[in-house]
């Protein structure tokens, strides 16, 4: 097996460990994270890291409007600023 | 020359999300978050000459939305005998006896500390938010806090997919190193 395929860049590891958090990492990329992770230690406090701020944003239960809220709002606050305007 | 200048042309991308984070903490409904969010923002722009530039737009902003929330409750409780603390005597045939005991607030019981401790939390979320660049902290709180999928958001905002794993790489490490300094 080529040693390319097991290995991956420190880079490429935060790249799969990101996509981790989302669950868009794939089983073969899972695979290779754990093994950048086994023995490299930049790979693992970036890891470590990215887990604690992924469980502090679900913990804090933080809320955003939504794309399309937000668009209504603008629409409503863009006619007020004309309006005010004229 | 005032310290801060009024721009309502910017409010709703620089401050919509932490006035409606803000404003969920406090009334727990996300219609009336939104209409209270978008009042203020009608307020701020009735009374922009009001605005000393003392303080930032955001103060000015959340002092508007404070009174927003006030009235909201002096509203709802404006009919008389709504805001009324009643207890009545335990008589609930499930409970094995009538002891005032159960009655007593249980000390291990931290839902309000812990609600408190999130909000705070989830202030300091959108204060990092707010420091990072406007297309980064986009496309974070669309993936992170949203949960939309990759897809719809590179269709949205006209980016590719490795364009948006760039970005939320670039955000997440500075999300992290600011909550390091204000929270973690």
């Amino acid at each position: 097996m080529k040693k390319s395929l097991l290995f991956v860049s420190c880079e490429e590891a935060q790249h799969i460990c990101d996509k981790a958090q989302y669950d868009e990492a794939g089983l073969w990329e899972k695979i290779k994270l754990n093994i950048r992770l086994s023995w490299c230690k930049i790979t693992r406090a970036y890891y470590k890291r990215n887990i604690k701020l992924t469980e502090k944003i679900k913990e804090s239960q933080v809320e955003c409007l939504d794309v399309k809220h937000k668009n209504d709002m603008r629409k409503k606050l863009d006619q007020a600023i004309k309006d005010q305007a004229s | 020359m005032p310290d801060h200048q009024i721009n309502p042309n910017q409010w709703i991308d620089l401050y919509s999300d932490y006035l409606y984070n803000y404003t969920i903490t406090r009334v727990s409904d996300k219609e009336i978050a939104q209409d209270l969010v978008q009042d203020t923002f009608l307020a701020g722009l009735k009374s922009m000459k009001n605005f000393k530039g003392e303080a930032s737009e955001r103060t000015w902003l959340i002092s508007i939305l404070k009174r927003k929330i006030i009235d909201h409750y002096r509203k709802i409780n404006s009919n008389k005998g709504k805001a009324e603390v009643r207890i009545s005597y335990n008589d609930d045939s499930e409970s094995e006896g009538d002891w005032l005991e159960e009655r007593v607030a249980d000390p291990f019981d931290k839902t309000a500390e812990d609600s408190m401790q999130n909000a705070e939390l989830g202030n300091a979320i959108h204060n990092c938010l707010g420091k990072l660049p406007q297309k980064q902290a986009n496309v974070f709180k669309l993936k992170t806090i949203l949960g939309y999928e990759t897809e719809v958001i590179c269709n949205e905002l006209n980016i590719t997919a490795s364009n948006l794993w760039v970005i939320i790489h670039r955000a997440r490490t500075a999300m992290a190193d600011c909550l390091e300094k204000n929270w973690f």
